[in-house]
Protein backbone atom coordinates (compact mmCIF):
# COMPACT_ATOMS: atom_id res chain seq x y z
CA UNK A 1 0.00 0.00 0.00
CA UNK A 2 2.76 2.33 1.15
CA UNK A 3 4.96 4.20 -1.70
CA UNK A 4 8.38 3.34 -2.32
CA UNK A 5 10.39 6.12 -1.19
CA UNK A 6 13.20 6.97 -4.05
CA UNK A 7 16.38 5.98 -2.68
CA UNK A 8 15.76 5.60 1.05
CA UNK A 9 17.61 2.29 1.94
CA UNK A 10 16.95 3.19 5.83
CA UNK A 11 20.00 2.67 8.34
CA UNK A 12 18.59 -0.28 10.18
CA UNK A 13 20.65 -0.06 12.97
CA UNK A 14 20.08 -3.24 15.13
CA UNK A 15 17.04 -4.07 16.29
CA UNK A 16 16.31 -6.40 19.06
CA UNK A 17 13.46 -8.67 18.37
CA UNK A 18 11.37 -7.39 21.28
CA UNK A 19 10.92 -4.13 20.12
CA UNK A 20 7.35 -3.37 19.33
CA UNK A 21 6.98 -1.91 16.12
CA UNK A 22 8.50 0.96 14.55
CA UNK A 23 10.44 1.70 17.99
CA UNK A 24 14.27 2.23 17.77
CA UNK A 25 16.65 1.38 21.16
CA UNK A 26 17.76 5.22 22.82
CA UNK A 27 20.51 4.53 24.75
CA UNK A 28 20.41 8.10 26.82
CA UNK A 29 16.71 8.97 28.38
CA UNK A 30 14.80 11.18 26.37
CA UNK A 31 12.56 13.95 28.22
CA UNK A 32 9.40 14.89 26.74
CA UNK A 33 6.35 16.63 28.73
CA UNK A 34 4.33 19.47 27.65
CA UNK A 35 5.84 22.31 30.35
CA UNK A 36 8.28 22.86 32.70
CA UNK A 37 9.46 20.52 35.45
CA UNK A 38 7.55 21.02 38.44
CA UNK A 39 9.92 20.41 41.31
CA UNK A 40 7.55 19.25 44.58
CA UNK A 41 9.11 19.29 47.95
CA UNK A 42 8.59 15.65 49.77
CA UNK A 43 6.71 17.40 52.31
CA UNK A 44 4.18 18.58 50.38
CA UNK A 45 3.93 15.96 48.30
CA UNK A 46 0.91 13.64 48.51
CA UNK A 47 -0.99 11.12 46.41
CA UNK A 48 -4.68 11.01 46.75
CA UNK A 49 -7.05 8.14 45.11
CA UNK A 50 -10.61 9.61 44.67
CA UNK A 51 -13.49 6.94 44.03
CA UNK A 52 -16.33 7.09 42.44
CA UNK A 53 -18.21 8.10 45.27
CA UNK A 54 -15.89 10.93 46.81
CA UNK A 55 -14.30 8.83 49.48
CA UNK A 56 -10.58 9.96 49.34
CA UNK A 57 -7.48 7.56 50.16
CA UNK A 58 -4.54 9.81 50.87
CA UNK A 59 -0.74 9.18 51.07
CA UNK A 60 2.35 11.86 52.10
CA UNK A 61 5.28 11.01 51.12
CA UNK A 62 6.27 9.47 54.49
CA UNK A 63 3.35 6.85 54.60
CA UNK A 64 3.96 6.16 50.72
CA UNK A 65 7.19 5.26 51.13
CA UNK A 66 6.38 2.91 54.17
CA UNK A 67 4.29 1.03 51.52
CA UNK A 68 6.07 -2.45 50.81
CA UNK A 69 7.82 -1.54 47.45
CA UNK A 70 9.29 -3.67 45.05
CA UNK A 71 11.86 -3.73 41.97
CA UNK A 72 11.13 -3.58 38.74
CA UNK A 73 13.13 -4.38 35.63
CA UNK A 74 10.96 -3.49 32.54
CA UNK A 75 11.47 -2.49 28.66
CA UNK A 76 10.05 1.30 28.22
CA UNK A 77 8.13 2.28 24.85
CA UNK A 78 7.86 6.26 23.92
CA UNK A 79 5.14 7.03 21.55
CA UNK A 80 7.93 8.59 20.10
CA UNK A 81 9.54 5.81 18.65
CA UNK A 82 12.64 5.23 21.06
CA UNK A 83 12.57 2.17 23.66
CA UNK A 84 14.87 1.48 26.52
CA UNK A 85 15.06 -2.02 27.06
CA UNK A 86 15.91 -3.59 30.69
CA UNK A 87 15.21 -0.17 32.97
CA UNK A 88 14.78 -0.52 36.78
CA UNK A 89 12.57 1.01 39.01
CA UNK A 90 11.71 0.48 42.55
CA UNK A 91 8.14 1.53 43.40
CA UNK A 92 4.54 0.42 44.90
CA UNK A 93 2.61 -1.75 42.97
CA UNK A 94 -0.79 -0.18 42.71
CA UNK A 95 -2.06 -3.53 43.72
CA UNK A 96 -1.08 -2.19 47.30
CA UNK A 97 -2.97 0.64 46.79
CA UNK A 98 -6.05 -0.66 45.72
CA UNK A 99 -5.96 -3.00 48.82
CA UNK A 100 -7.29 -0.05 50.78
CA UNK A 101 -9.70 1.51 48.02
CA UNK A 102 -12.76 0.18 47.35
CA UNK A 103 -13.89 1.10 43.94
CA UNK A 104 -16.66 -0.79 41.17
CA UNK A 105 -15.73 1.74 38.51
CA UNK A 106 -13.28 0.58 35.31
CA UNK A 107 -11.23 3.54 34.42
CA UNK A 108 -8.82 5.71 36.64
CA UNK A 109 -7.83 9.12 35.40
CA UNK A 110 -4.17 9.66 36.35
CA UNK A 111 -3.17 13.66 37.83
CA UNK A 112 -0.45 15.01 38.21
CA UNK A 113 1.19 18.45 39.80
CA UNK A 114 1.21 20.72 36.92
CA UNK A 115 -2.38 19.57 35.83
CA UNK A 116 -1.47 16.60 33.32
CA UNK A 117 -3.59 14.16 33.08
CA UNK A 118 -3.86 10.56 31.32
CA UNK A 119 -7.09 7.85 30.97
CA UNK A 120 -6.25 4.02 32.06
CA UNK A 121 -8.32 1.20 32.80
CA UNK A 122 -8.18 -0.03 36.41
CA UNK A 123 -7.26 -3.59 34.49
CA UNK A 124 -4.23 -1.88 33.21
CA UNK A 125 -2.96 -1.12 36.61
CA UNK A 126 -3.60 -3.82 38.65
CA UNK A 127 -2.34 -8.06 38.85
CA UNK A 128 1.46 -6.60 39.18
CA UNK A 129 1.01 -4.52 35.57
CA UNK A 130 1.55 -0.92 37.55
CA UNK A 131 3.94 0.93 39.68
CA UNK A 132 3.80 3.87 41.22
CA UNK A 133 7.99 4.55 41.14
CA UNK A 134 10.00 6.90 42.84
CA UNK A 135 13.41 5.71 41.96
CA UNK A 136 14.93 4.86 39.00
CA UNK A 137 18.19 3.26 38.76
CA UNK A 138 18.98 2.91 42.26
CA UNK A 139 18.84 6.38 42.56
CA UNK A 140 15.75 8.96 43.76
CA UNK A 141 13.90 9.94 40.37
CA UNK A 142 14.80 12.79 39.00
CA UNK A 143 12.68 15.44 38.66
CA UNK A 144 13.00 15.71 34.41
CA UNK A 145 11.83 12.03 34.65
CA UNK A 146 8.70 12.56 37.02
CA UNK A 147 10.25 13.17 40.61
CA UNK A 148 9.33 12.45 43.17
CA UNK A 149 7.29 9.94 42.27
CA UNK A 150 5.65 9.13 38.38
CA UNK A 151 3.20 6.18 37.17
CA UNK A 152 4.81 3.24 35.59
CA UNK A 153 2.76 1.23 33.01
CA UNK A 154 5.28 -0.43 30.78
CA UNK A 155 3.13 -2.54 28.98
CA UNK A 156 1.38 1.21 27.40
CA UNK A 157 2.82 4.06 25.51
CA UNK A 158 4.85 5.61 27.92
CA UNK A 159 3.02 9.15 28.03
CA UNK A 160 0.35 7.11 30.20
CA UNK A 161 3.00 6.70 32.72
CA UNK A 162 2.05 10.11 33.85
CA UNK A 163 5.17 11.69 35.70
CA UNK A 164 4.58 14.02 39.21
CA UNK A 165 1.38 11.84 39.57
CA UNK A 166 -0.41 13.03 42.56
CA UNK A 167 -3.63 10.81 41.94
CA UNK A 168 -6.10 8.88 40.71
CA UNK A 169 -9.74 9.85 39.79
CA UNK A 170 -12.04 6.76 39.84
CA UNK A 171 -14.17 6.48 36.82
CA UNK A 172 -17.15 4.95 35.23
CA UNK A 173 -17.01 5.89 31.88
CA UNK A 174 -13.89 6.09 30.25
CA UNK A 175 -12.19 9.82 29.41
CA UNK A 176 -9.42 11.53 27.30
CA UNK A 177 -6.97 12.60 29.16
CA UNK A 178 -4.46 15.46 28.42
CA UNK A 179 -3.01 13.81 25.32
CA UNK A 180 -5.43 11.76 24.75
CA UNK A 181 -7.73 14.83 24.28
CA UNK A 182 -5.18 16.27 21.65
CA UNK A 183 -5.87 13.84 19.28
CA UNK A 184 -3.70 10.61 20.88
CA UNK A 185 -4.89 6.98 20.96
CA UNK A 186 -7.55 6.32 24.00
CA UNK A 187 -5.41 3.36 25.25
CA UNK A 188 -2.07 3.47 23.80
CA UNK A 189 -0.87 -0.63 22.69
CA UNK A 190 2.87 0.14 21.55
CA UNK A 191 2.84 -3.26 20.08
CA UNK A 192 -0.32 -2.28 18.34
CA UNK A 193 1.33 0.98 17.40
CA UNK A 194 -1.74 2.91 18.83
CA UNK A 195 -0.61 6.28 18.80
CA UNK A 196 -3.42 8.53 17.53
CA UNK A 197 -6.69 8.46 17.81
CA UNK A 198 -8.10 5.83 15.16
CA UNK A 199 -5.25 3.80 15.23
CA UNK B 1 -3.59 22.92 31.60
CA UNK B 2 -6.02 23.62 29.62
CA UNK B 3 -7.80 21.33 27.27
CA UNK B 4 -6.72 20.83 23.64
CA UNK B 5 -9.35 20.35 20.65
CA UNK B 6 -8.31 17.77 17.71
CA UNK B 7 -9.73 14.55 18.00
CA UNK B 8 -9.75 12.84 14.37
CA UNK B 9 -8.56 10.16 12.23
CA UNK B 10 -5.54 10.88 11.03
CA UNK B 11 -4.73 8.88 7.45
CA UNK B 12 -1.59 9.10 5.85
CA UNK B 13 -1.50 10.80 2.00
CA UNK B 14 0.58 11.08 -0.57
CA UNK B 15 2.55 14.41 -0.73
CA UNK B 16 4.62 15.54 -3.00
CA UNK B 17 7.69 17.89 -2.66
CA UNK B 18 6.84 20.87 -5.01
CA UNK B 19 9.96 23.24 -4.12
CA UNK B 20 12.87 22.48 -1.76
CA UNK B 21 15.53 24.99 -0.67
CA UNK B 22 18.52 25.17 1.77
CA UNK B 23 18.04 27.38 4.73
CA UNK B 24 21.68 27.13 6.13
CA UNK B 25 24.39 24.39 4.60
CA UNK B 26 22.66 21.44 7.02
CA UNK B 27 18.96 22.74 6.81
CA UNK B 28 16.67 22.42 4.05
CA UNK B 29 13.00 22.99 3.65
CA UNK B 30 10.40 20.92 1.79
CA UNK B 31 7.38 22.56 0.63
CA UNK B 32 5.08 19.81 0.37
CA UNK B 33 1.48 19.56 -1.85
CA UNK B 34 -0.75 17.87 0.07
CA UNK B 35 -3.75 16.74 -1.20
CA UNK B 36 -6.92 17.51 0.81
CA UNK B 37 -4.72 18.90 3.62
CA UNK B 38 -7.51 19.90 6.52
CA UNK B 39 -5.36 22.86 7.63
CA UNK B 40 -3.17 23.40 10.65
CA UNK B 41 -2.27 25.60 13.65
CA UNK B 42 0.88 27.42 13.86
CA UNK B 43 2.96 24.61 16.08
CA UNK B 44 1.20 21.53 15.09
CA UNK B 45 3.64 19.20 13.18
CA UNK B 46 3.23 16.09 10.99
CA UNK B 47 4.37 12.54 10.84
CA UNK B 48 6.43 11.48 8.00
CA UNK B 49 7.08 8.03 6.52
CA UNK B 50 9.35 6.48 4.78
CA UNK B 51 9.60 2.96 2.64
CA UNK B 52 12.55 1.14 1.20
CA UNK B 53 11.86 -1.44 -1.58
CA UNK B 54 11.95 -4.10 0.60
CA UNK B 55 9.41 -2.79 3.61
CA UNK B 56 10.97 -1.13 5.75
CA UNK B 57 9.90 1.96 6.95
CA UNK B 58 10.61 4.74 9.48
CA UNK B 59 8.60 7.38 10.42
CA UNK B 60 9.70 10.79 12.44
CA UNK B 61 7.71 13.82 13.44
CA UNK B 62 8.58 17.01 11.49
CA UNK B 63 7.15 20.99 12.86
CA UNK B 64 5.05 22.47 10.07
CA UNK B 65 6.77 25.41 9.30
CA UNK B 66 4.17 27.77 7.13
CA UNK B 67 1.44 29.53 8.16
CA UNK B 68 -1.78 28.00 6.83
CA UNK B 69 -3.50 30.39 4.34
CA UNK B 70 -6.65 28.56 3.70
CA UNK B 71 -4.89 26.60 0.47
CA UNK B 72 -1.61 26.30 -1.12
CA UNK B 73 1.90 23.62 0.16
CA UNK B 74 2.67 22.99 3.19
CA UNK B 75 6.80 23.55 4.79
CA UNK B 76 8.90 22.08 7.01
CA UNK B 77 12.64 22.71 7.73
CA UNK B 78 14.76 19.80 8.18
CA UNK B 79 17.87 19.36 10.30
CA UNK B 80 20.01 17.04 9.07
CA UNK B 81 21.94 14.86 11.25
CA UNK B 82 24.80 13.43 10.31
CA UNK B 83 24.62 9.76 12.05
CA UNK B 84 20.31 10.05 11.46
CA UNK B 85 18.30 7.80 9.28
CA UNK B 86 15.66 9.90 8.33
CA UNK B 87 16.78 13.28 8.61
CA UNK B 88 19.65 12.76 6.27
CA UNK B 89 17.21 11.21 3.29
CA UNK B 90 14.98 14.61 3.40
CA UNK B 91 18.27 17.39 3.05
CA UNK B 92 20.35 15.32 0.94
CA UNK B 93 18.35 13.06 -1.64
CA UNK B 94 14.78 14.05 -1.74
CA UNK B 95 14.20 16.22 -4.96
CA UNK B 96 11.21 18.01 -6.45
CA UNK B 97 8.46 15.75 -7.96
CA UNK B 98 9.22 12.50 -5.36
CA UNK B 99 6.19 11.68 -3.44
CA UNK B 100 6.13 11.14 0.33
CA UNK B 101 4.00 9.41 2.78
CA UNK B 102 2.21 12.40 5.48
CA UNK B 103 -0.15 12.45 7.94
CA UNK B 104 -1.14 15.38 10.24
CA UNK B 105 -1.63 17.94 11.70
CA UNK B 106 -0.56 16.09 14.95
CA UNK B 107 -0.55 18.25 18.52
CA UNK B 108 -3.31 20.48 19.88
CA UNK B 109 -1.05 21.77 22.76
CA UNK B 110 2.23 23.54 21.28
CA UNK B 111 0.03 25.71 19.62
CA UNK B 112 -0.39 29.33 18.92
CA UNK B 113 -4.18 30.57 17.54
CA UNK B 114 -3.86 34.11 16.00
CA UNK B 115 -6.94 34.53 17.84
CA UNK B 116 -5.50 35.00 20.98
CA UNK B 117 -4.68 38.05 22.51
CA UNK B 118 -1.74 37.37 25.08
CA UNK B 119 2.04 39.11 24.61
CA UNK B 120 3.83 35.94 23.45
CA UNK B 121 7.45 34.75 24.12
CA UNK B 122 9.58 32.57 21.87
CA UNK B 123 12.25 30.64 23.03
CA UNK B 124 13.95 28.48 20.26
CA UNK B 125 17.11 26.65 20.58
CA UNK B 126 18.60 25.55 17.00
CA UNK B 127 16.19 23.63 15.02
CA UNK B 128 13.41 24.62 18.18
CA UNK B 129 12.61 27.66 16.35
CA UNK B 130 10.56 25.61 13.49
CA UNK B 131 7.19 25.77 14.71
CA UNK B 132 8.16 29.33 16.58
CA UNK B 133 8.53 30.53 13.23
CA UNK B 134 5.10 29.14 12.31
CA UNK B 135 3.57 31.36 15.09
CA UNK B 136 5.66 34.25 13.32
CA UNK B 137 4.09 33.83 9.92
CA UNK B 138 0.58 32.91 11.37
CA UNK B 139 0.70 36.17 12.83
CA UNK B 140 1.66 38.05 9.75
CA UNK B 141 -0.82 36.20 7.60
CA UNK B 142 -3.71 37.31 9.75
CA UNK B 143 -2.25 40.70 10.31
CA UNK B 144 -1.65 40.65 13.87
CA UNK B 145 -0.81 43.26 16.59
CA UNK B 146 -0.51 40.58 19.17
CA UNK B 147 3.09 41.81 20.57
CA UNK B 148 5.53 38.90 19.88
CA UNK B 149 9.34 38.59 21.36
CA UNK B 150 11.62 35.57 19.90
CA UNK B 151 14.91 34.98 21.77
CA UNK B 152 16.77 32.12 19.12
CA UNK B 153 19.96 30.74 20.89
CA UNK B 154 21.87 29.27 17.33
CA UNK B 155 25.30 28.25 17.45
CA UNK B 156 26.78 30.38 14.96
CA UNK B 157 24.99 32.81 12.11
CA UNK B 158 25.69 29.70 9.52
CA UNK B 159 23.02 27.65 11.48
CA UNK B 160 20.30 30.26 11.89
CA UNK B 161 17.41 28.77 10.06
CA UNK B 162 15.13 31.94 8.29
CA UNK B 163 17.86 34.59 9.41
CA UNK B 164 17.10 37.03 7.09
CA UNK B 165 13.30 36.54 7.25
CA UNK B 166 13.54 36.93 10.89
CA UNK B 167 15.51 40.20 10.66
CA UNK B 168 12.79 41.49 7.96
CA UNK B 169 9.92 40.44 9.93
CA UNK B 170 11.32 42.45 12.85
CA UNK B 171 11.62 45.68 11.20
CA UNK B 172 8.68 45.58 9.25
CA UNK B 173 6.09 43.40 11.37
CA UNK B 174 5.01 45.66 14.25
CA UNK B 175 5.69 44.42 17.73
CA UNK B 176 7.32 41.87 16.55
CA UNK B 177 11.30 41.33 18.63
CA UNK B 178 13.77 39.26 17.64
CA UNK B 179 16.75 38.39 19.55
CA UNK B 180 19.83 36.14 18.34
CA UNK B 181 21.59 34.86 21.14
CA UNK B 182 25.02 33.01 19.44
CA UNK B 183 26.38 30.00 21.48
CA UNK B 184 29.75 29.53 19.62
CA UNK B 185 30.46 31.87 16.94
CA UNK B 186 28.77 35.75 16.94
CA UNK B 187 28.81 37.90 13.80
CA UNK B 188 31.64 40.27 13.34
CA UNK B 189 29.55 43.46 14.58
CA UNK B 190 28.54 41.75 17.76
CA UNK B 191 29.15 43.68 20.64
CA UNK B 192 29.60 40.33 22.98
CA UNK B 193 31.16 37.17 22.82
CA UNK B 194 29.68 33.96 22.10
CA UNK B 195 27.66 32.65 25.07
CA UNK B 196 24.40 30.44 26.01
CA UNK B 197 21.30 31.92 26.83
CA UNK B 198 21.29 33.04 30.59
CA UNK B 199 18.30 34.35 32.53
CA UNK B 200 19.73 38.51 32.07
CA UNK B 201 19.21 37.65 28.03
CA UNK B 202 15.37 36.38 29.34
CA UNK B 203 14.30 39.01 31.56
CA UNK B 204 15.99 41.80 28.71
CA UNK B 205 14.26 40.37 25.92
CA UNK B 206 11.43 38.54 27.17
CA UNK B 207 8.46 40.13 28.70
CA UNK B 208 8.01 40.21 32.21
CA UNK B 209 6.04 37.77 34.51
CA UNK B 210 3.43 40.61 35.33
CA UNK B 211 2.54 40.79 31.37
CA UNK B 212 1.27 37.56 31.47
CA UNK B 213 2.74 36.08 27.87
CA UNK B 214 2.50 32.81 26.80
CA UNK B 215 5.54 31.36 26.59
CA UNK B 216 6.38 28.53 23.90
CA UNK B 217 9.76 27.05 24.57
CA UNK B 218 10.93 24.71 21.39
CA UNK B 219 14.70 22.79 21.30
CA UNK B 220 17.11 19.87 22.49
CA UNK B 221 15.47 18.20 25.18
CA UNK B 222 19.01 20.50 27.66
CA UNK B 223 17.47 23.74 25.75
CA UNK B 224 14.59 23.10 26.88
CA UNK B 225 15.17 22.30 30.40
CA UNK B 226 17.12 25.42 31.07
CA UNK B 227 14.92 27.88 29.25
CA UNK B 228 11.46 26.57 30.79
CA UNK B 229 13.57 26.54 34.23
CA UNK B 230 14.28 30.56 33.86
CA UNK B 231 10.96 31.20 32.82
CA UNK B 232 9.72 29.75 36.37
CA UNK B 233 12.86 30.99 37.93
CA UNK B 234 11.72 34.27 37.01
CA UNK B 235 7.90 34.25 38.37
CA UNK B 236 6.32 33.13 34.63
CA UNK B 237 3.51 30.90 35.40
CA UNK B 238 4.22 27.47 34.62
CA UNK B 239 0.74 26.96 33.36
CA UNK B 240 1.41 29.45 30.22
CA UNK B 241 4.79 27.63 29.60
CA UNK B 242 4.57 25.29 27.21
CA UNK B 243 7.41 23.22 25.89
CA UNK B 244 8.39 20.91 22.49
CA UNK B 245 11.51 19.01 22.88
CA UNK B 246 13.15 17.67 19.97
CA UNK B 247 15.30 14.52 21.71
CA UNK B 248 18.97 15.18 20.84
CA UNK B 249 21.07 16.50 23.82
C1 LIG C 1 7.09 17.00 17.72
C2 LIG C 1 8.42 16.95 17.02
C3 LIG C 1 8.72 17.91 16.07
C4 LIG C 1 9.94 17.89 15.40
N1 LIG C 1 10.20 18.85 14.48
C5 LIG C 1 11.38 18.86 13.84
C6 LIG C 1 11.67 19.88 12.87
O1 LIG C 1 10.88 20.78 12.60
N2 LIG C 1 12.88 19.84 12.24
C7 LIG C 1 13.80 18.86 12.52
O2 LIG C 1 14.87 18.87 11.89
N3 LIG C 1 13.54 17.88 13.44
C8 LIG C 1 12.36 17.86 14.09
N4 LIG C 1 12.09 16.87 15.01
C9 LIG C 1 13.06 15.78 15.19
C10 LIG C 1 12.82 14.70 14.13
O3 LIG C 1 11.59 14.04 14.39
C11 LIG C 1 13.90 13.62 14.10
O4 LIG C 1 14.08 13.13 15.40
C12 LIG C 1 15.22 14.12 13.57
O5 LIG C 1 15.06 14.60 12.24
C13 LIG C 1 16.26 13.01 13.59
O6 LIG C 1 15.81 11.92 12.84
P1 LIG C 1 16.82 11.00 12.08
O7 LIG C 1 16.05 9.87 11.53
O8 LIG C 1 17.66 11.78 11.11
O9 LIG C 1 17.80 10.52 13.20
P2 LIG C 1 17.70 9.15 14.00
O10 LIG C 1 18.11 8.04 13.10
O11 LIG C 1 16.39 9.05 14.66
O12 LIG C 1 18.82 9.40 15.05
C14 LIG C 1 18.68 10.43 16.05
C15 LIG C 1 19.87 10.33 16.97
O13 LIG C 1 19.76 9.13 17.70
C16 LIG C 1 20.87 8.32 17.45
N5 LIG C 1 20.39 6.95 17.21
C17 LIG C 1 19.21 6.58 16.70
N6 LIG C 1 19.09 5.25 16.68
C18 LIG C 1 20.23 4.77 17.16
C19 LIG C 1 20.71 3.46 17.39
N7 LIG C 1 19.99 2.35 17.15
N8 LIG C 1 21.93 3.33 17.90
C20 LIG C 1 22.66 4.42 18.16
N9 LIG C 1 22.24 5.68 17.99
C21 LIG C 1 21.05 5.85 17.49
C22 LIG C 1 21.56 8.86 16.23
O14 LIG C 1 22.95 8.73 16.35
C23 LIG C 1 21.16 10.30 16.20
O15 LIG C 1 22.10 11.12 16.84
C24 LIG C 1 10.88 16.88 15.70
C25 LIG C 1 10.58 15.92 16.66
C26 LIG C 1 9.38 15.94 17.33
C27 LIG C 1 9.08 14.89 18.37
Amino acid sequence: MSIISRGFGGRRRESPPDLPPGQYLAHDFPVLSAGPTPRIPLDRWHFTIVTETGEKHTWDWKQFTALPAEEITVDIHCVTKWSKLGTTWKGVAIDTLFEEVESAADYVMAHSYGGYTTNVPLEDLLDGKAWIAYEYDGEPLHPEHGGPARLLIPHLYFWKSAKWVDGFRMMHEDEPGFWEDAGYHMYGDPWREQRYHGD
Amino acid sequence: MARAAVSRRLTWRVATVVAARWETPSARTLVLDIPEWPGHLAGQHLDIRLTAEDGYQAQRSYSIASAWPGDGPVEISVQRLEDGEVSPYLTDVVEPGDQIEVRGPVGGWFVWRDTATAPVLLLAGGSGVVPLMAMIRARSLAGGRQPFRLIYSVRTPEDALYAEELRRRGREDSGLDVRFVWTRKAPDDWPHPPKRIDVATVNTYGWPPDFQPDCFVCGPTTFVETAADMLVALGHDPKRIRTERFGGA
